[in-house]
């Protein structure tokens, strides 16, 4: 009782009304700020400002521009000094490498993530850096940088907040908690071993006193979501995808207790909150070996590529549903579910809405996990047979792959990736981005223990026979609309498409494959306003500062704030 | 590869060659580790550095002791678990984390207890650290070869399906001599010039052409450079780049894409088609 007092007294001690986040307002429906990933805990990256809206949308002009510069100090061209220009703002050096193994462009110049909009200044971040930048007008106003010890730099999905204090993923599978009016970092804790490959890419999701923690890993090491103390980096609880011990739910779905330790299953991407049942709802990633399977077993290998809602306080699962069965394609189940008030079968429902990157569109009840809709957002999709009674696809093992080639769609890619996608309450439509692709699978492990990690096979592409931006029906499962990116190519790597943000001006924004930024008609997807950009890289997003609306977009390591022409 | 390569001579038939034996799908893989690459180029999970007299000593332990049950290659064997993803493993350094099991054994999962000196047990980890440890692994062996169809159903579908526009005696006389690996070959007839998006193609397609009518009447042709909702660009026959906006202009825009046949034919092909069609034209020499 004592404990529990003093440590509400430091609560509200570290949380001065003033400044800093506190956890309670991240609760509040996305409006002025955009204080965590999807901008609030629903997933819907639906905003209700209408400052800008269809009518005025023709205004929308430029506010400002700038670019960050990763690297450590001193590294690579525009550091050299001394050549005139302003001073480039503070740079504060942290990590436990060398330096050596750090970039000054690459990944870790690039913007893919959520950008924190918390009391006028803005918190990005990439692999091994984290700026602070004012959002009146783009002022960079410290710069973080991590000396790395390696790992897969992928990208970073941005930072978390709780007070004063940001929390950055690192590549080498840190935590590092961050002071955000300085960029001083306060300690910073492992979260996993780089020497079993993981790396972590995630952004923290912080809920209440918690801070959720994802990481990935490309070789066959356990998968776990975390939850850290805020104040002290403490491990409050650790929840694995599958089984790692005997006995453990789940166990029965795999060949034995080593497959289901190796199973993977790795949460990259976070997940999405429902503060009435403290239920973390998050997708798991793709079981491995990813695509030689036979030492998983023929079973379902739970609880890899589901949807799992996790108790926040305790790390219990309380349900799950899995998205895809036994999956054989590298096709994880991360992308981020949209929690979903609304009218379902002529009741109102608590819903969960996902499109995973294997093609497939689920609706579900939240607070149980009961399954109501399976829909297929790209047509060309090809590797299940039938659904089962469960309104799960039944994959067919013929495209697997081949030793002489499986012809499947959608590629490794999948036909949605990482890209966050958007529900709107006033059309009632979830968007996403999506792609009709092929891929030829080629056996190459004639082992037949199979392979380890990625192994095992070799991927050619065919084609991309389609790109769209893809507006879901949730009562039927049925696209209600597609709109064509003429002459579609791939995006390469496994970028497919970009995320969307959908407001209450009747607007959807998004970049395109020729990177244009792009508001559309949420009603039709009719094209209402754009911008040329060259490469859109993160997820549009908007906020309201000194009584203005701002939408803002990453391209590559340039940000762009977009306001109505005074 | 989002920017196709615009440098293609004038092109009279379907394939022109430009004999590319690049590996495509995935890139370069990597020596060891996994998806990505680390900082400055450099592999994320670099092999590690090992003294090789303690892998040859090592390896002859591990011969002795290990490899029935774990596998001569250490990937698992006669019920002993893949050693090479094992966390233990992974996360040991000179023989101080597999050390306890090796000296104790796994009595509840059958796995007895070795009496090794610690110099040994530090052999046996230098060799399992020998290993490279990751999916894309180059060394492991691949089948042979990736025809599996049958020629003869092959040349059938073909005749029904192919002749239409293409001939064994004219734009694919002499394909299997011009591309010899199969499977650059099946790639190539399944999407000649490869949009899949990865790597450089076998081939260099035909390219889209468009013709654009303005509204004074005026059309302008040529090869296709861009198209999306606002802008359409295109190269002329003097190589001249010409780009219009599409909003709010009267112009009308009519795409010619080569390959939509191939396209269509994605959805329709079953797996035996194409292993077919391929042992077919393997043969075309």
């Amino acid at each position: 009782m004592i404990l529990r007092i003093s440590m509400a007294a430091l609560a509200l001690a570290v949380l001065s009304p003033a400044q800093g986040l506190n956890p309670a307002d991240i609760l509040k429906p996305l409006s002025d700020s955009w204080p965590t990933y999807s901008g609030d805990y629903s997933g819907r990256r639906y905003s209700s400002l209408k400052q800008i809206n269809q009518s005025n949308i023709r205004q929308l002009a430029l506010a400002w521009s700038t670019r960050v510069t990763a690297g450590l100090p001193s590294a690579g061209p525009g550091r050299m000094g001394g050549f005139g220009g302003p001073a480039g703002p503070p740079t504060i050096v942290g990590g436990e490498g060398t330096g050596d193994l750090n970039e000054s462009g690459g990944r870790s110049n690039r913007i893919v993530g959520a950008v924190l909009m918390v009391n006028g200044i803005l918190y990005a971040s990439a692999p091994d850096n984290a700026w602070a930048i004012n959002a009146v007008d783009g002022q960079v106003l410290w710069h973080y940088v991590w000396k790395t010890k390696g790992g897969t730099h992928t990208g970073n999905r941005g930072l978390g907040m709780w007070g004063n204090w940001l929390y950055l993923e690192t590549p080498d599978n840190y935590l590092v908690s961050l002071d955000a009016r300085t960029g001083k970092e306060r300690w910073h804790k492992p979260i996993a071993d780089l020497n079993q490959q993981y790396f972590s890419t995630a952004a923290p999701i912080v809920i209440g006193r918690h801070v959720l923690v994802g990481t990935g890993d490309d070789l066959d090491e356990p998968a776990f979501l975390q939850s850290f103390d805020p104040e002290t980096g403490d491990l409050q609880w650790k929840w694995f995808a599958t089984a790692q011990k005997a006995g453990d739910p789940g166990v029965e779905t795999w060949r034995n207790l080593d497959a289901a330790i190796h199973g993977g299953g790795q949460m990259w991407i976070p997940g999405a909150y429902d503060p009435e049942t403290k239920l973390y709802i998050v997708g798991t990633g793709n079981p491995t070996p990813a695509y030689t399977s036979g030492t998983r077993g023929e079973g379902d290998n739970l609880y890899t590529c589901s949807l799992v809602a996790i108790n926040v306080d305790t790390g219990k699962m309380a349900w799950y549903f899995q998205t895809s069965p036994h999956d054989t394609h590298d096709w994880d189940s991360t992308q981020t579910p949209a929690l979903v008030d609304a009218e379902f079968n002529g009741k109102p429902r608590k819903m969960v809405m996902q499109a995973t990157r294997n093609g497939y569109f689920y609706v579900l009840d939240r607070l149980t996990g009961e399954h109501l809709v399976t829909g297929k957002f790209s047509p060309t999709v090809n590797w299940a047979s039938r659904m089962d009674a469960k309104g799960r696809p039944v994959r067919d093992p013929a495209k697997d792959f081949d030793i002489g080639g499986a012809l499947v769609s959608p590629t490794n890619a999948g036909a949605t990736n990482w890209m966050p996608p958007a529900f709107s309450p006033d059309s009632g439509l979830f968007y996403l981005t999506s792609e009709d692709s092929y891929a030829e699978y080629y056996l190459t492990e004639t082992d037949p223990r199979g392979a380890m990690g990625l192994g095992g096979k070799d991927e050619r592409g065919v084609a991309v026979a389609g790109t769209y931006l893809t507006a879901m029906d949730y009562r039927t499962g049925k696209i209600a609309w597609r709109h064509k990116y003429e002459n579609s190519r791939a995006w390469g790597g496994t970028n497919v498409g970009h995320g969307l943000l959908a407001t209450a001006g009747k607007l959807l924004f998004a970049g395109d494959p020729s990177g244009n930024f792009v508001a559309y008609d949420p009603a039709n997807g009719t094209p209402l306003w754009h911008t040329h950009l060259g490469e859109v890289s993160n997820s549009p997003e908007t906020f309201l500062l000194n009584g203005k609306q701002y939408v803002l977009i990453a391209a590559v390591d340039m940000l762009y704030a977009f306001a109505l022409n005074d | 590869m989002r920017r196709r390569h615009l440098a293609i001579p004038a092109i009279a038939i379907a394939f022109a060659f430009t004999a590319s034996t690049q590996q495509r799908g995935g890139g370069t893989p990597n020596p060891a580790g996994g998806r990505g690459r680390g900082g400055m180029g450099m592999s994320a999970y670099p092999q590690r550095h090992v003294d090789p007299a303690a892998v040859e000593r090592g390896k002859g332990l591990y011969s002795v002791n290990c490899a029935f049950c774990h596998g001569s290659d250490a990937r698992g064997g006669e019920g002993g678990p893949n050693l090479l993803r094992s966390t233990i493993v992974l996360s040991d350094s000179k023989g101080e984390a597999i050390s306890p099991v090796v000296l104790e054994g796994r009595p509840a999962a059958g796995m007895p207890a070795f009496h090794l000196t610690p110099a040994q047990i530090a052999d046996l980890a230098a060799y399992l650290h020998s290993f490279p440890v990751g999916g894309r692994d180059v060394a492991r062996s691949a089948p042979p070869t990736i025809v599996v169809g049958n020629a003869a159903a092959g040349r059938k579908y073909f005749d029904q399906k192919c002749v239409a526009c293409h001939s064994t005696s004219g734009d694919l006389k002499g394909i299997a001599s011009k591309i010899e690996d199969p499977k650059a070959l099946q790639q190539t007839w399944l999407m000649p010039g490869g949009r899949g998006g990865r790597g450089a193609p076998a081939v260099a397609a035909p390219p889209a052409t468009v013709t654009v009518s303005l509204a004074s009447g005026q059309k302008v042709e040529g090869t296709l450079e861009r198209i999306d909702d606002f802008v359409v660009t295109l190269q002329d026959k003097e190589g001249v780049l010409h780009s219009f906006a599409r909003a709010g202009a009267r112009l009308a825009v009519e795409l010619h894409d080569p390959l939509k046949a191939h396209l269509d034919l994605l959805a329709v092909y079953t797996d035996k088609d194409i292993h077919d069609v391929t042992a077919y034209l393997v043969t075309l020499k």
